[in-house]
């Protein structure tokens, strides 16, 4: 798709895209979203930048190595506050009984190991986007098929 | 709620689930169908499910509507 309005308009957006996904996901212990929508987000803020340029220039700004990375760190960041919950004598993914640091309710350092269980689910999810659409429109051998 | 406001945005959800089925099109049913996902997100906010309302703005406007104008750009754009 080589049109230059499509391009710089998307070249705008995009920060405001990953900024309200970060947003959705950081608050999602707090405010409607959470882990699975702020990273539908974020990723499809990256899958309208690949899909605005080309793929090859999508892939220099979010390379899949780093996409592997980001999703097998959001797996092990999910079972790691699993397991390390269970190490401190709870249950698994046990919040109050493992003795995480509560806070006060309504502010955004609360409620323990939630928001890092969410930021886990996040970095998954939008990794998993990216990976499902470049795959999608990757063609063995040759340039992404932009029709008309 | 204002129920004039719902009912005006379910019609035109039912118009819109028909004309996706009936556009031969493949790329303007793609965004009728965004848009269909669009009003069902503010239907969702309107019945008080906001986290719904989200997940569906995002998912259902956002990820399969990008999918499906990827899946279209690869095959043919006629039914």
């Amino acid at each position: 798709m080589d049109n230059l309005i499509v391009r710089y308009i998307s070249r705008i957006f995009l920060p405001f895209v990953q900024l309200y996904g970060l947003y959705v996901i950081l608050h999602g212990h707090l405010s409607p979203g959470g882990g699975f929508s702020g990273g539908a987000i974020l990723g499809a803020g990256m899958v309208l930048y690949a899909l605005s340029f080309n793929l090859p220039e999508g892939e220099k700004n979010f390379s899949p190595d780093a996409s592997t990375i980001l999703e097998s760190g959001g797996t092990l960041l999910y079972a790691g506050i699993g397991l390390f919950s269970l190490l401190l004598g709870a249950n698994f993914l046990a919040n109050k009984a493992a003795g995480y640091p509560l806070g006060t309710p309504g502010n955004l350092f609360s409620s323990g190991a939630i928001p890092v269980i969410t930021l886990g689910v996040g970095m998954k999810v939008a990794s998993t986007v990216i990976t499902f659409f470049y795959r999608l429109i990757a063609r063995e051998g040759g340039q992404n098929g932009a029709a008309d | 709620m204002t129920s004039a406001m719902a009912y005006l945005l379910l019609i035109f959800l039912v118009v819109c689930a028909i004309a996706v089925a009936r556009t031969r099109d493949l790329l303007a049913a793609v965004i009728i169908f965004a848009a269909y996902s669009l009003i069902m997100a503010i239907l969702w906010q309107l019945l008080a499910a906001p986290d719904v309302a989200v997940t569906e703005a995002a998912v259902g406007a956002g990820v399969t509507t990008l999918l499906l104008v990827a899946a279209v750009a690869k095959t043919r754009r006629q039914e």
